[in-house]
């Protein structure tokens, strides 16, 4: 099974440790941050908690696109090589593939000029077809690929809960004569005693 | 040599076509010549098989004799060729797989035909139902992928050799254990079809074929398994599932017959899901069916696929039919198949087998979905998109867990009710445990909420960790109990539990090895891989490895040419190992082929093993020097040992059940109650 981008895990971590530093540089202009909350009626913690998470997503945003090994491990696991060997873009090892090599230096090259991950990715489907691409789209008709997995469960819990409730609200099937099934206090504490019995 | 071989399989059509004709016949008349005439039908059936031998020995003897005036050997042996891969020929191509399909699928018949004393009538129906099937494929060998063509023009020096891809000695047993899948899903699937088309009264058809379908699926699971340990040593990719088509195929069926495998149960002990078995066990024929197709029409492209041609036709007129005579007989009969009993509680054995038979269905349709999906996409879109392994990651992984989940709590749920004590009493310990494995891991860097890869890996672990101490735990309930009543230590004592109900305590061996594939599957996220061009000294630091190039050389036999590097691997300043990547260059054929070497680290790392994975990728034309990729693949080799638990846990459950054991009871019930009694 392949991977799903472990390189990603360094930016949240980074933009983690950021916040302390930030509410600590913000101290000496307190009072005139202070006043302007008020002045606005928004509670003071409310307005530092915002101010924290903007500068926090900001760096975030910043950190993740900054990280271009990691925006190149990402992106190369969300591509096919387009050999026709069937292997995802970084892991094809084909023998004298004369794709893999010319298409990761292309991915680099994308990524170094700054473009976003929907840039580069349209950029390889203008050039290679839209095969390229690893998995669906979430737009358009592909988003079917995503929602039928989902549907085929919600469908078969819908399907189950009205099997079960028939089956519960079944009669009894008639039993033969003598027979009588415990019920109820009955059955459990035959339950208890065959437990004590056996110690199963 | 090519007309005995053509001889044999027209016979085996003519014998086979009889065997379905006949006992079709005999099935309609109760009169003495109507038996007369099944008996003739049988023998017939069993006379195939061994027209089915005489072709494939024939085929395998040519591969030996390097006879290449016919076809298939001239294109898939050469004279150079070792002798086990000669005898891989037989499944190496188009119409040789289809002939080992047709030999295997004789040899269940021949099994099946010599045993009809059970129940004449019902395997006289198995029986016209696997000569329909055997008829199939013999047509299409006779008619349209026929193993002895004779090459036309002059008789070649030499072959072109086998594709270098299958030139490993697991490929000499992967695709029998997978045929043999495969192939024996038509033995319950004949049986399932017999007792509906003859309103069969009771259940004595599952437990006919219970032993049949255990086989089939033990080794339907070693061939899937040994499918994706090929691709790791083979491939060079560094990984063992890449969801490609053909694994996928190989891979429906399996979740489908595991879903019949815990369903029938209900059947058996509570005469519930008659309907639903039915469907299930012809929905896994079908996906055989399927995945032959898939493998062989060449409708989709696959890493795996190594014959195509155009016999999809015939396998999709195939499936056409057999889904229309499956689904007239379900209408027709479906009041032979009414549910006997009602679902008592929620928290019970029953629903716990529904809700798993719900995630592995919904896990077989999300497969499914995904496989064909290029192929919808293009007849709406008028393009093909990709399904690879992002999709499947994101979609199956998670429904993967769910079903993790209820591997731990669902045989620890009994029939009809459970209560809320037995649940606390059961779980307590097991969850705790479990939850302290997710906590380690958090403590030792693992951070579910960094990234959604880790998230998974901490879920799986406390869920395998949840199965395996569960299972743990009722071998030591179980086995302190006799250990108590009888004086044994707990080790015998275990043994005796699982002697008497092997089924049970073998169903909780392979759930045991289910809990640590998933373990070796885990370690995925925290794979690590390094490319490198090497000359002699340099290193790769990699993990806690260091890997030195000591040297590089070559080689050359009759077969191949080859070169390789010569990696000393070191750790914590000392070496542990040697490894030799390779790269071969088959003459006859003209391919290159990589070799990984690999190295699990049982020695350093113990229950934290995990591989040191070397491919030599080719060398740098300008400087001459290899190009080497390091990967260290944390925890893999628990997959492996995952499959040879689960395969040894199904041996379990095949052997019957020691002498029954008798515990006193004191209580006013009507039948005795027997220790470990229940699945």
């Amino acid at each position: 099974m392949h991977s799903a981008q472990p390189s990603r895990k360094q930016a949240p971590k980074e933009s983690s440790a950021v916040p302390a530093a930030v509410v600590g540089a913000s101290r000496p202009h307190r009072r005139g941050q202070d006043a302007l909350a008020t002045a606005g009626r928004m509670p003071a913690l409310l307005f530092r908690s915002l101010q924290i998470m903007l500068v926090c997503a900001t760096l975030f945003i910043f950190l993740g696109a900054g990280d271009a090994d990691a925006r190149f491990k990402d992106l190369g696991h969300r591509m096919m090589c387009a050999c026709g060997c069937g292997q995802i873009l970084l892991e094809c090892n084909h023998v004298g593939c004369t794709y893999s090599d010319k298409m990761r230096n292309q991915l680099m090259a994308s990524i170094d000029k700054g473009n976003n991950d929907d840039l580069v990715l349209q950029g390889f489907v203008q050039e290679y077809g839209p095969t390229v691409v690893a998995a669906p789209s979430a737009t358009g008709f592909n988003r079917i690929a995503w929602i039928m997995p989902f549907l085929a469960l919600g469908m078969g819990i819908t399907f189950l809960i009205y099997v079960v409730r028939s089956w519960k609200n079944r009669p009894e099937p008639a039993l033969a004569d003598g027979i009588v099934i415990p019920q109820g206090r009955e059955l459990d504490d035959l339950r208890r005693k065959a437990r004590r019995e056996t110690d199963l | 040599m090519s007309q005995i071989g053509s001889f044999a399989l027209m016979l085996a059509l003519g014998l086979s076509a009889y065997s379905f004709l006949a006992g079709l016949l005999a099935l309609f008349g109760k009169d003495a010549a109507s038996a007369r005439l099944g008996e003739t039908a049988r023998r017939a059936g069993i006379a195939t098989f061994a027209a089915v031998v005489l072709a494939a020995i024939v085929l395998v003897a040519a591969a030996f004799s390097d006879d290449f005036s016919i076809a298939y050997i001239f294109h898939h042996s050469n004279r150079d060729l070792p002798a086990a891969y000669k005898f891989a020929v037989l499944w190496s191509g188009q119409e040789g797989s289809l002939l080992f399909w047709s030999l295997l699928l004789a040899g269940y018949g021949f099994v099946l035909r010599l045993r009809y004393k059970t129940d004449q009538r019902l395997f006289a129906y198995a029986s016209m139902i696997i000569a329909s099937v055997q008829v199939f494929f013999l047509l299409i060998l006779n008619f349209a992928a026929h193993p002895f063509a004779v090459m036309q023009g002059g008789l070649p020096p030499d072959g072109t050799g086998l594709n270098p891809l299958l030139q490993y000695p697991e490929m000499v047993i992967h695709p029998p254990m997978l045929y043999m899948g495969y192939v024996g899903f038509t033995v319950p699937f004949a049986f399932a079809l017999g007792a509906l088309i003859m309103n069969y009264p009771g259940e004595k058809w599952i437990q006919i074929t219970r032993r049949w379908t255990m086989v089939t699926w033990c080794f339907l699971t070693i061939g899937v398994f040994l499918g994706a340990h090929w691709a790791y040593s083979v491939l060079g990719w560094g990984g063992y599932w890449g969801w490609d088509p053909v694994e996928n195929a190989s891979l429906m069926p399996w979740l489908t017959g595991t879903a019949f495998l815990h369903s029938v149960m209900m059947q058996e002990k509570r005469g519930m899901l008659k309907v639903w078995n039915m469907v299930l066990i012809f929905a896994t024929f079908l996906l055989s069916m399927l995945g032959t197709f898939l493998t062989r029409s060449g409708v989709i492209s696959s890493v795996h696929a190594f014959a195509q041609s155009s016999i999809g036709t015939w396998f999709l007129v195939f499936i056409a039919i057999a889904i229309a005579v499956c689904t007239y007989f379900l209408i027709k009969n479906r009041g032979q198949l009414k549910s006997e009993h009602k679902l008592e509680a929620l928290v019970s054995r029953e629903s716990s087998f529904l809700f798993n038979n719900l995630l592995l269905l919904t896990l077989c349709f999300t497969i499914l979905w995904g496989t064909f999906f290029p192929i919808i996409s293009d007849f709406v879109q008028g393009h093909k998109v990709t399904v690879g392994a992002p999709f499947f990651n994101r979609v199956a992984v998670p429904v993967a867990l769910l079903l993790l989940l209820l591997t731990a709590i669902g045989p620890l749920l009994a029939w009809r009710k459970t209560s809320i004590d037995s649940l606390k009493r059961n779980f307590l310990y097991p969850a705790i445990g479990a939850l302290a494995v997710g906590g380690m891991m958090m403590v030792f860097g693992v951070r579910p909420w960094e990234d959604p890869s880790y998230f998974y890996a901490v879920m799986a672990a406390i869920l395998s960790a949840l199965v395996l101490f569960t299972v743990i735990s009722e071998f030591l309930r179980g086995g302190r109990v006799i250990a108590g009543k009888t004086d044994q230590n707990l080790l015998s004592a275990m043994y005796q539990l699982c002697r008497r109900n092997t089924r049970r305590y073998g169903g909780y061996i392979v759930h045991f090895g289910v809990a640590l594939v998933f373990i070796g599957i885990l370690g995925t996220p925290f794979n690590k891989e390094v490319e490198k061009e090497m000359a002699f000294g340099d290193k790769i630091n990699i993990g806690p490895y260091t890997l030195v190039c000591q040297s590089y050389t070559q080689d050359d036999n009759p077969n191949f040419s080859n070169e390789w590097a010569i990696i000393n691997v070191f750790r914590d300043g000392k070496q542990i190992t040697t490894m030799y990547p390779e790269r071969r260059f088959y003459k006859s054929s003209g391919q290159p082929q990589t070799l990984p070497r690999i190295y699990p680290s049982f020695k350093e790392d113990y229950f934290l093993v995990g591989d040191v994975y070397l491919v030599y990728e080719g060398k740098n034309e300008t400087t001459g020097r290899p190009i080497i990729k390091a990967h260290i693949n944390p925890l893999v080799p628990w997959i492996w040992i995952g499959l040879i638990i689960m395969v040894f846990g199904t041996i379990v459950a095949l052997v019957p059940n020691a002498a029954v054991a008798r515990v006193p009871v004191t209580l006013p019930v009507r039948t005795p109650v027997q220790a470990g009694a229940g699945d």
